[in-house]
């Protein structure tokens, strides 16, 4: 408990009604993944913010690194043929 | 007072809430880990969210003008009836711990049977607050296996903390005069009953925890009667400070 070095970081994943997705709500210390989920609990979903939480061991992320933004995203940013913008979609559909 | 027995039964609910809560707030800003620190301070807050509505009620039984704050800040030591047990200093995060695991789990069986209560509105409260008891009795043990079964050191100190706290769990297992009226009247628990499933709970967490059940049989008593440890004084000085000093103060 001392060491403090031995606890994980965390990332929290909360979920804030049934229907949405979860999304990335911070992140947390915890020495283990039941822990994670009691912290997370406290942490983060007091003012009733969720229905559902994951967590995972920030290390099992893997993140695109900022060096590489160029050749990742660049290239589509002059393809606006990819957004369905050019249909006309009826009033009835309502919110897509 | 016509509902005396009832008024002092409600007394012991609220106010073992409320100097539990009081004692785990002082964690406040101190806690191990960011984390534990939010925790337990939210352990806290729930106590002292029940202790209101147990003194609300208390309140209203007494009449004579009084309400939740007169009974929480302007009655003395003799007058409190927490147990013993809540009014131990917290030591360090083990012990606190210790104490809160005991507490807990006897707590969690207590208030299942108090949803039933033939006192709607104790029965009410119960209901209101056995969400955050599960919660509380999970947490604890939780802590206490991870401590037990983490590292030498840790299974050391958890297991030193629950030999040093043993002695307050007595008191709030072992039915006095009142606890045989309130349970005569169908207000309370059976407590031989909660002690059963307490020993059981307890003996079971302690077990995954590879810890040791203390033997000691040797148990403090008196908080339910009003006497107390000298460790109550020293709550209420800081915790009463304020509107004794100012009895006017608004916010």
């Amino acid at each position: 408990m001392s060491d403090k070095s031995n606890w994980k970081i965390w990332e929290v994943f909360v979920r804030s009604k049934n229907g949405l997705s979860h999304k990335h709500a911070g992140s947390l210390h915890a020495p283990d993944a039941e822990m994670a989920l009691k912290n997370a609990r406290d942490v983060y979903t007091r003012r009733s913010e969720g229905v559902s939480i994951w967590v995972v061991e920030s290390e099992a992320i893997t993140a695109s690194s900022p060096d590489e933004k160029e050749p990742l995203f660049a290239p589509s940013d002059d393809k606006v043929y990819r957004h369905p913008t050019f249909y006309e979609i009826p009033d009835e559909v309502g919110h897509m | 007072m016509e509902n005396a027995n009832l008024y002092d039964y409600t007394l012991r609910l609220g106010d073992t809430a409320l100097i539990l809560g009081q004692r785990l707030s002082e964690w406040c800003g101190h806690g191990p880990v960011l984390e534990q620190d939010i925790a337990l301070t939210n352990i806290a807050l729930d106590q002292i969210g029940q202790a209101r509505q147990f003194l609300q009620y208390a309140a209203e039984l007494k009449g004579d003008g009084a309400d939740e704050d007169t009974l929480a800040y302007h009655r003395d030591a003799h007058e409190f009836r927490n147990l013993l047990l809540v009014e131990q200093p917290n030591g360090h995060w083990g012990d606190t711990l210790a104490r809160q695991f005991i507490f807990d789990t006897y707590n969690y069986f207590l208030f299942e049977r108090l949803m039933k209560s033939k006192d709607e509105r104790i029965a009410s409260i119960a209901i209101k607050a056995m969400k955050e008891i599960a919660y509380h009795a999970q947490w604890s043990a939780e802590w206490i296996i991870r401590l037990g079964d983490g590292t030498q050191e840790s299974h050391d100190k958890i297991q030193q903390s629950i030999d040093d706290v043993w002695m307050w769990s007595g008191e709030m297992l072992e039915a006095d005069k009142l606890d045989v009226a309130m349970m005569e009247a169908g207000i309370a628990p059976d407590l031989n009953e909660i002690k059963e499933l307490w020993l059981t709970k307890v003996s079971e967490i302690l077990k995954i925890a590879t810890l040791e059940m203390p033997e000691g049989t040797g148990h403090q008593r008196g908080g339910k009667k009003g006497v107390h440890s000298e460790h109550l004084g020293y709550i209420l000085a800081e915790m009463q400070y304020l509107p004794k000093s100012y009895p006017d103060a608004t916010w």
